[in-house]
């Protein structure tokens, strides 16, 4: 496809002129353009309220090569603000949809549609972009992602980071009117992992309150679907996208409500409570995911200075934002370098265990080490039923269970007499074993 | 109906059926439609209001085709207001949708009326001196107008509207309204039934922590000449008086009754804010009053006639560790006092009415009711003019300077906003060779360009600011927003 003549008009002041409030190294070129059309793939994880306008603000900032990737079909309370979708897409992928009524609207740009769970896709898959883009709506999918992009990192011997493995990271979160951004460097501005504090935990209720003494419209709705159910539709799996599961919670916790005596069941609330709705609107995702999009474009072209590195949003009461620069976590399980060890490339599990129970460093931290390997359980010494399932692996080439790579990683030791887990970087020594 | 619930459900849960409702009968005109006005409509069709109307002359261009999502290629050398507008019909048909091929300070030098049938003008991309006049013709005609402009890495968002007042303003933290220490003669006669010494151990940690501490509280004051505890050393002895009553360690009720204890000598206070309405001038009610200074003026006669000072019962109570028989009742208690505050207020409501000439049952008992539950966080936002803002001669000049892009000299025009920008600070009594170069030269650098992704968040937060104005919910901005994308930090500033 021809380029328009200043079509890029608008974004060519920013990549054709100099200036001083930029990106280490920046250099004003034509060549800038062309890498952004031809040379970095980006990565946009999720195609809903963050990830449509993700794609949009990447598309219009000159990436040329996106994938997306998304599990869910499109719902149609998802129409409010995620605009690429029409009544008519309802039932359809996400991340299909997106992708091509983005290419429609934006010639030139190839969006790859990737319509799975980002656990399904192994770690190459991820290896091939050089910036990753997050518009997810989970804690748990956000650590994925980041043990995955984290165990990319390698480091010299002498703990230095080699620069060259860093793939950096865009978040992005909203709920209502309140929002973060932020840039995660790994290795050098905190992980996750580094910051897990910042996401507050989730509210459960107490079983007590929950059987005996409910106070809230809430409570007779989790009892309901937290008790009840189990009981009352013994092997029913609940299903909370299915119509007729979701009325008999409604109808029960009304039921349970009236004996107590408490008003304020409704529907909308059991939907709510049951599936943890988060209310979302147009213009947070909108703020938010320009933010991110922007950021990927000062990564890729250091055309202006990188935001430094978390941004809250809050839009109830005027409009706040805060941007603060945390700092990373010298001891991080998934991004610091951990303490290094060697061992032969045909060690086994066991040898290795046997190696760090002997190690001076690690001899009165460990009694009964357990060990996994970017989030796989390699060897586990309890429960029972999982030693007795990791048991064969002790016997297993440590190079192996390690996916082959002979530059070594990293592994994570858990133990009764650690306080938290022990990050232990493996490196293979190039000599076979010959005894 | 049930698909259009379905459909604004993730909105619904924030500002409800009322706020919606409010969006739906929103007609809004949008003047200029490059991608900052084009992404603040698009938000807005999505959110559901009712109709919107875009004045832009120009043509679509291929610049147009790398920054704005609601033009297509299709529409090369078209009108670009029309095909923003078939784009941004196809995300939300509800919405009535029109166009005018003109220019916006066209129109507002040759039909200033055209936008008196308007709920709301949002302005972008336009210059100080139109903007100074379309404000001013706006408020002549109780027309709600919101100013945005990006450029380059920035970008602002302003508000003008003569006054704007808000009763659900929804706090992020709200308060508990408990009068722990203040329980009025019902939650009195309701705690004493209690017996927080039972020795029934399941009945001694069910008990609500509020009646605890009233109780605990009402002995402390009888002990000290009717006084609450003042000073850590006695806040310290209340807590120690309150843990004395646990029986054992892991009573729930206690434990909340201890993080609570604060609230029996720190109860929620008017704040200056609030202050300032009931002082304001327009709580003097004439003939043309608005309902909402009517249910001010009435809420100022109930704090000096029936509540002792005192703001109505919220009537609200927050969960407490307790059998569900006590705490229904406790709960009823509140919503009965809060219920009968709202009749007080009622009835003052009713002969302010009367003694202006207005219909007594004008403002319903549910009307009055909300603000009676909201009454603590009222807000009233009143914005300066533009012409008063705007400083004439300096600004005008930046605005000159900035608006016109052909390629000159980047350096000649770095020296003359330079001094052109000294001249302002110094003016407005600034040093003004404290501005930085390098923010100049940057300036210059993005020579009027309008970036795709600082479109977007100026787009956005005009259009969150709109659906607050529309919706009267939630607080809206007091001062100029101003957002910097190279640093990606913002400030709210009164300029």
């Amino acid at each position: 496809m021809e380029e328009l003549q200043g079509r890029w008009h608008d974004l060519d002041r920013l990549l054709l002129r100099p200036g001083n409030l930029v990106g280490p190294g920046f250099e004003p070129c034509a060549e800038l353009r062309d890498l952004l059309q031809n040379d970095c793939k980006v990565l946009v994880i999720g195609a809903g309220g963050l990830g449509c306008e993700l794609l949009k603000d990447l598309a219009l900032s000159g990436f040329g090569n996106i994938d997306v990737i998304d599990m869910d079909t499109i719902d149609v309370s998802n129409l409010n603000r995620q605009f690429l979708f029409r009544i008519h897409d309802v039932g359809k992928p996400k991340a299909q949809v997106a992708a091509d009524r983005i290419m429609q609207r934006v010639k030139g740009v190839m969006v790859t549609a990737h319509f799975c769970r980002i656990e399904e896709k192994d770690v190459d898959f991820y290896r091939q972009f050089q910036i990753i883009m997050l518009g997810l709506d989970s804690l748990e999918a956000r650590s994925y992602i980041n043990s995955v992009v984290c165990s990319f990192l390698e480091y010299e011997p002498d703990g230095g980071l080699d620069y060259s493995t860093i793939k950096p990271m865009v978040d992005g979160g909203t709920e209502g009117f309140k929002g973060h951004a932020r840039v995660i460097l790994p290795g050098v501005t905190p992980c996750f992992q580094c910051t897990l504090w910042l996401f507050p935990p989730q509210i459960t209720f107490p079983l007590c309150t929950l059987a005996e003494t409910p106070r809230s419209p809430a409570h007779c709705i989790e009892y309901v679907h937290l008790i009840q159910w189990g009981q009352d539709r013994v092997g029913e799996k609940f299903d909370s996208d299915s119509p007729e599961h979701m009325k008999w919670i409604f109808e029960q916790a009304v039921k349970r409500a009236t004996q107590f005596c408490i008003s304020g069941v409704t529907y909308s609330l059991t939907q709510g409570v049951v599936k943890n709705i988060i209310p979302a609107i147009a213009s947070t995702n909108a703020i938010v995911s320009a933010v991110c999009a922007l950021e990927a474009l000062k990564i890729a072209t250091m055309c202006s200075k990188g935001m430094d590195n978390y941004m809250m949003y809050v839009g109830t009461q005027g409009v706040y934002t805060h941007t603060v620069s945390y700092e990373k976590d010298p001891n991080c399980i998934m991004c610091s370098p951990g303490v290094p060890i060697e061992v032969d490339c045909s060690c086994t599990l066991q040898e290795c265990i046997d190696t760090l129970l002997n190690d001076q460093r690690f001899k009165a931290k460990l009694s009964r080490p357990s060990v996994s390997f970017q989030g796989t359980n390699l060897y586990m010494q309890a429960p029972p039923i999982l030693e007795e399932l990791t048991r064969p692996n002790l016997r297993l080439s440590l190079l192996s269970l390690m996916g082959g790579n002979p530059s070594g990683g990293v592994l994570n030791i858990n133990d009764k007499k650690l306080h938290g887990v022990l990050r232990v970087r493996v490196s293979f020594s190039k000599e076979m074993d010959t005894t | 109906m049930a698909q259009r619930n379905n459909k604004y459900d993730r909105q619904l849960r924030i500002w409800g059926d009322h706020g919606q409702a409010a969006l739906e009968h929103a007609s809004v005109c949008l003047l200029n439609c490059g991608p900052t006005g084009s992404e603040a409509l698009k938000n807005l069709v999505l959110g559901g209001i009712g109709s919107f109307t875009i004045v832009d002359p120009s043509r679509v261009e291929a610049a147009d085709l790398g920054n704005n999502f609601l033009v297509s290629w299709e529409n090369l050398g078209q009108s670009k207001a029309r095909s923003v507008c078939a784009l941004l019909q196809e995300l939300n048909e509800s919405v009535g949708a029109k166009f005018v091929e003109e220019s916006p300070e066209a129109l507002l030098d040759s039909n200033p009326s055209f936008f008196a049938s308007f709920t709301l003008v949002i302005a972008t991309q336009m210059p100080e001196k139109a903007l100074i006049k379309l404000d001013e013709t706006c408020r002549q005609q109780r027309v709600m107008l919101l100013v945005a402009r990006s450029y380059g890495l920035a970008g602002l968002v302003r508000i003008c509207i003569q006054e704007h007042d808000v009763i659900e303003s929804k706090p992020d933290n709200p308060v508990d309204d408990l009068r722990l220490h203040k329980p009025w003669p019902e939650l009195k006669r309701f705690v004493d039934q209690f017996d927080i010494d039972a020795k029934d151990q399941l009945e001694h940690q069910h008990i609500p922590f509020a009646i605890i501490l009233v109780k605990v509280a009402e002995e402390w004051k009888a002990a000290h000449g009717g006084r609450l505890p003042s000073g850590s050393k006695e806040r310290a002895e209340f807590k120690a008086a309150v843990r004395a009553r646990k029986q054992s360690d892991d009573e729930d009720n206690y434990k909340e009754a201890l993080a609570s204890a604060y609230k029996v000598w720190a109860p929620p206070t008017i704040s200056s804010e609030l202050h300032s309405v009931l002082d304001d001038s327009a709580v003097e009610i004439h003939s043309t009053s608005t309902d909402f200074w009517i249910l001010v003026a009435a809420l100022k006669m109930f704090m000096a006639n029936d509540a002792d000072g005192d703001l109505p019962l919220d009537g609200a109570i927050p969960d407490m560790h307790s059998y569900t028989d006590y705490y229904i009742r406790l709960q009823k208690v509140y919503q009965d006092r809060a219920e009968a505050n709202v009749s007080a207020v009622e009835a003052n409501v009713k002969s302010i009415l009367r003694k202006i000439a207005r219909d007594s049952l004008s403002i319903s008992r549910s009307t009055i009711k909300q603000f009676c539950k909201n009454a603590r966080n009222l807000r009233v936002l009143r914005y300066r003019t533009l012409a008063d803002e705007f400083s004439p001669l300096a600004a005008f000049k930046i605005q000159r300077l900035l608006a016109v892009e052909e390629s000159r000299e980047l350096e000649q025009d770095v020296l003359r906003l330079k001094a052109i920008c000294i001249n302002l600070l110094n003016d407005i009594g600034v040093n003004g060779a404290s501005i930085s170069e390098d923010l100049i030269s940057e300036f210059c650098r993005f020579g009027a360009a309008e970036i795709h992704c600082v479109a977007s968040v100026i787009g956005g937060i005009a259009s969150q600011e709109a659906i607050k104005i529309l919706t009267r919910q939630f607080t809206p901005l007091s001062g100029t927003f101003i957002y910097n994308a190279i640093e990606s930090t913002s400030s709210v500033l009164q300029l």
